[in-house]
């Protein structure tokens, strides 16, 4: 990437009565021209006027102020930043896919419908659930719609007094807030120091208004959960589901599967687990998984097949939740995590988890001398450290994260989970070599190395970044949100 | 090595091993209860190899017919110029993270930023957020950002004329969350506002009406805000992006949040997905807006930097208590729209709109001249997009159509369709659409 | 007299007669950090104790501002919309909303200056 940020805005680049393509048109009569002014905007909007080649060189030259998988290492924790085939790249380009209506009749897109079904089923597997929509698109709308499912299932017995959501402390933001937009009140419950739920503060929490409990496991201290069973015990026997929040399933491909640890719904993250990118923010994909008895609540339009194998479009179902998205989520991730699956096989998947959780833990061990292990017990795919051992140098988690932009990495998860003052957390995934942790290794060192011996240009880093820290408050106390603003 | 994708070779692995102070991968999972192990393979293809997984794609395209798209209902066949598809596809863009890291992120946080003017420039409104998934949950979410702003009040009137699909993921929403949605009725294919007044009750929130609405009608909205404002009730008016590159824009008919869909700023169809949700409000809303936002402010050397700003409203931070639980935007797809109207420009948006709208009057004049299909409103003003009554069976001519090549639209009720008419479809395509309307009803009927 | 009165969640209540005057501790605002907004109910509103009635954000950082008594706010420092920080430079003189209690009973289940300080003590280890 840039040592200095190429910095004109597309709008800093136009100039009047320039233009960058030619718009097709279909030689009839002029219809447009007769529209109701008063239906008609009255100004035009200032987009820019550019030639093709200076929208070209532009976001050519944005895109080279980035960081990215292709071009570096992301230990970041909970967000499984892994290689991005480009085979599934090209797929997802099919003119053939990209051309179809979701509308469209459907014996004009089985192979569409076929891919959805099969990639649906491929995740049960991995799951142990018994059906998945791919409706949801991202983690945050999986989560959302799981708890949907939940909801309904309560709704369908005439359970409505059930609107907690039991939530561990060391959750990820977004449980307590889907669980908020599912219109469910939050109780959060304590961890142990050892990052893993504390079953005796769960106890007194359990009562017939319980809808459900969310966990992600292993946790977000990248510990697993051993009591999970005893937990999903305990909340059946008052009447609640278990609820999986998939974002730190990687480490159990090949390991263990959520349905039989008793959670009842799941959610996966394509986007962390299968590969497919995260696009700067996405679009990512939510698939939500549900055991045998469940499917009947699950979102539609659905996916089904008849007897004779043909594919067809369920837009109604008398007991789902309803709709989440316009259709079947967004096919193209789809087709990459499915590209992604068929590539690996049900073999080299299996060693996906194994293999995040060695690199992990040789990144611990390679560093425990000097960053503080939060939790002393094996991790999975990720650990956390809460900061440096000496804390003498006044030198922060935040000063270390920064630091290591310098050193060509991006950084670390930090300041999450809540539990730990200086969280500093780490997942290096499958698909990265010993070479490159040993790179960051090194250069986790040579911070701790520098904050004893000159603390000041750790605290002042980045500094070979294309730009420096930007001041935050400014830009929150008066924000600015528009070219037109500046 | 045991695959392509893995970089571990057997000496990698026992290196590392050693250094974790164990003798096998199997340890370091000694601490999963082995009741919960999965100690068998998983029933999953084996392994293929790059040139088998691109024939298995291939072969499920061949079992998939492109048809010449004639259907909209919210999602268009609009043409996407290669730069757009070239440029969004560079690596840097699509393998990035979340921009949490605004020093080596600049490029995402440029681009959002670009995304947030346009947007702010096509609805009028000051402040845009990064992207909400699609149109449907973007809506969603502008329902409970007005509950959500008016605090207390816990109503919603929906006009009956917008997009069903729009209208069932709001339903979803609604229920769950404790929104009480009414229906504002329809009369002559428009929202009927005179039934407004009656319905705008001291606990209603928000308004949320459609323009152009789910029979292709350009609706009137005068009046419509004022109505709404002075029942303390939030406007929050709903059109497909492109189409306010022409059409009076959100802020100019006074409403106070914009939300939709914004695949048709050159995006695929690909059969649903991803697509583009917009959102943008008034300055005096943008605390309550979901979604990140990006916002401009200067680094240590004074420099012009872009951060996501306003994060104390997020989900990471607040919680329960955050304005929506939305986490990640469609940052891929906000990029297409800022490269599209980038290449686009407003005046190639109007030449966009205004072949779209000149072909299907003219598809619907030919109809009418044919005699095989009449404007279910003939009267009402349209853009691209029409509803058509024919005599017969809408479903079946569809299939037909299908049969040679052709998607002519979607069934909006046993006997009328909803036809769209993009800048990419020719003469010669309407043409053919209307032989085709002409030997399926003529048949029909004799 | 003027009496100060605190909350558990770092609220204080500056209470003058029936009227008391809310507003974040200095302990809150240097935990806080910079004050970029604050989310204030608007005058007539009504607020309840214990439960919040608007928030302060910083930015990297949100807080609930919950309310130590019921009443009807009857005032909004308006200068903290055009200036949050100055919450930051005297958190006891910009207190938030001025408030017409309803049942002054309450003030007993609040804590005092030490009871507060212990509070504080605590959250610090």
């Amino acid at each position: 990437m840039n040592r200095t940020a190429y910095s004109p805005l597309i709008f800093e680049l136009s100039k009047e009565g320039r233009k960058a393509c030619q718009i097709p048109s279909p030689d009839v009569d002029d219809a447009f021209s007769s529209l109701p002014a008063d239906l008609m905007r009255d100004s035009e909007p200032r987009l820019p006027q550019v030639d093709e080649l200076t929208v070209t060189r532009h976001y050519t030259n944005v895109s080279t102020n980035n960081f990215g998988v292709d071009t570096g290492f992301y230990p970041l924790g909970s967000c499984t930043m892994k290689y991005n085939p480009k085979i599934n790249e090209e797929i997802a380009a099919s003119r053939v896919f990209g051309s179809l209506h979701p509308l469209q009749p459907a014996a004009t897109v089985q192979g569409a419908l076929k891919a959805y079904d099969t990639l649906q089923q491929m995740l049960c597997e991995i799951g142990g659930m018994s059906r998945f929509t791919l409706n949801p698109y991202a983690g945050a709308h999986g989560e959302l719609t799981g708890l949907l499912v939940i909801r309904a299932y309560h709704e369908s017995r005439g359970d409505v007094k059930r609107t907690k959501v039991i939530v561990p402390d060391s959750a990820h933001g977004t449980n307590p807030a889907s669980a908020a937009v599912a219109g469910l009140k939050v109780v959060e419950v304590k961890s142990l120091p050892d990052g893993t739920v504390d079953v005796e503060a769960l106890a007194p929490l359990l009562d017939d208004t319980v809808a459900a409990m969310m966990m992600t496991n292993p946790n977000t201290t990248g510990t697993f959960e051993s009591s999970v069973s005893e937990i999903a015990r305990m909340v059946h026997d008052c009447g609640g589901l278990m609820y999986y929040d998939g974002a730190n399933l990687n480490p159990l491909l090949g390991v263990a599967r959520p349905g039989d640890m008793g959670f009842d719904v799941m959610h996966i993250n394509l986007h962390k687990t299968f590969s497919t990118p995260h696009g700067g923010g996405g679009p990512g994909s939510g698939p939500v998984g549900v055991r045998s008895g469940l499917e009947q609540f699950l979102p539609c339009p659905r996916v089904v097949k008849d007897a004779q194998g043909k594919y067809d479009v369920e837009w109604d179902a008398p007991e789902s939740l309803g709709r989440v998205s316009c259709f079947l989520g967004n096919f193209s991730v789809e087709l990459k995590a499915l590209a992604y699956i068929l590539s690996l096989g049900a073999e080299a998947i299996a060693m996906a988890g194994p293999l995040a959780t060695l690199n992990a833990n040789y990144v611990k061990h390679s560093l425990k001398d000097l960053y503080k292990v939060a939790i002393d017990r094996v991790c999975k795919h990720e650990f956390v450290f809460d900061g440096l051992i000496d804390k003498s140098t006044g030198v922060t988690t935040l000063d270390v994260a920064k630091r290591l932009l310098d050193y060509g990495f991006h950084a670390p998860t930090i300041y999450f989970p809540l539990l730990f003052h200086e969280s500093l957390m780490i997942e290096p995934t499958e698909t990265e070599s010993i070479e490159t942790l040993d790179n960051f290794i090194y250069a986790m060192r040579e911070i701790a190395r520098e904050a004893v011996e000159t603390p000041d240009v750790v605290k002042l880093a980045p500094l070979f970044t294309p730009v420096g820290r930007p001041d935050d408050t400014k830009a929150a106390l008066n924000p600015v949100t528009s070219f037109y603003d500046l | 090595m045991i695959h392509r994708y893995f970089p571990h070779t057997q000496a990698d692995i026992d290196a590392m091993l050693a250094r974790c102070g164990v003798s096998s991968l199997d340890d370091l999972n000694a601490d999963v209860p082995e009741e919960l192990r999965l100690r068998r393979p998983y029933e999953l293809p084996a392994q293929m190899s790059e040139h088998e997984v691109r024939e298995y794609f291939e072969a499920l395209e061949k079992e998939c017919t492109p048809l010449t798209c004639f259907a909209g209902a919210g999602y268009y066949d609009h043409y996407t110029p290669a730069v757009v598809t070239a440029l969004a596809s560079r690596s840097e863009f699509v393998t990035a993270y979340t921009p949490y890291q605004p020093e080596i992120s600049q490029g995402t946080l440029q681009y959002i930023f670009e995304y947030q003017t346009m947007m702010a420039e096509l609805t009028g409104l000051p402040v845009s957020n990064a992207s909400m998934y699609d149109g449907t949950t973007a809506v969603a979410e502008a329902m409970m950002m007005t509950v959500a702003a008016a605090r207390k009040r816990n109503k919603v009137l929906v006009s009956a004329t917008l997009l069903p699909a729009y209208r069932r993921v709001m339903d979803t929403y609604a229920h769950f969350h404790g929104i009480e949605l009414v229906t504002i009725p329809e009369k002559d294919g428009v929202t009927d506002f005179a039934a407004l007044g009656g319905l705008l009750t001291a606990d209603v929130a928000g308004v949320i009406v459609a323009t152009p609405n789910c029979h292709g009608i350009l609706e009137d909205l005068t009046g419509v805000a004022d109505k709404c404002h002075a029942a303390k009730a939030l406007l929050v008016v709903s059109s497909p992006a492109s189409t306010l590159g022409v059409i009076k824009n959100p802020c100019e008919w006074g409403a106070d949040i914009a939300a939709g869909e914004a695949q048709s700023l050159g995006m695929p169809l690909s059969f649903g997905g991803p697509y583009l949700g917009y959102m943008c409000c008034t300055k005096a809303l943008m605390r309550k807006l979901p979604g990140r936002i990006v916002g401009a402010t200067e680094d240590a050397r004074g420099r012009r930097v872009f951060v996501l700003t306003l994060q104390a409203r997020e989900q990471h931070i607040r919680r329960d208590k955050a304005t929506s639980n939305i986490c990640s935007n469609q940052g891929l797809m906000a990029l297409y729209a800022a490269i599209y109207l980038s290449t686009v420009g407003s005046e190639g948006l109007k030449e966009v709109n205004r072949a779209g709208c000149d072909g299907a009057h003219y598809l619907a004049a030919r109809l009418e001249a044919e005699g095989v299909a009449k404007l279910r409103y003939p009267a009402a003003p349209y853009l691209n997009e029409m509803e058509l009554e024919v005599d017969g069976d809408a479903q079946a001519f569809i299939e037909y159509a299908a049969g040679h090549g052709f998607l002519a639209g979607v069934a909006t009720s046993p006997s009328s369709i909803l036809v769209a008419v993009t800048e990419k479809r020719s003469r010669t395509q309407i043409d053919r659409l209307v032989e085709l309307f002409v030997s399926f009803f003529k048949a029909s009927k004799s | 007299m003027k009496k100060l009165y605190y909350t558990p969640t770092h609220e204080y209540a500056l209470v003058d007669g029936n009227v008391a005057y809310i507003g974040i501790t200095d302990y809150a605002q240097h935990a806080l950090g910079n004050v970029v907004y604050v989310d204030m109910p608007e005058v007539d509103d009504e607020v309840t104790a214990g439960e919040d009635f608007g928030a302060v954000e910083s930015v990297k950082a949100a807080s609930d501002l919950i309310s130590p008594v019921s009443g009807t706010v009857v005032e909004v420092n308006e200068a903290l919309a055009d200036e949050p920080g100055l919450i930051n430079a005297d958190a006891m003189a910009n207190w938030i909303i001025k408030v017409e209690m309803s049942d002054a009973t309450e003030l007993d289940s609040l804590l005092d200056e030490a009871g507060y300080k212990a509070v504080c003590d605590a959250e610090k280890h």
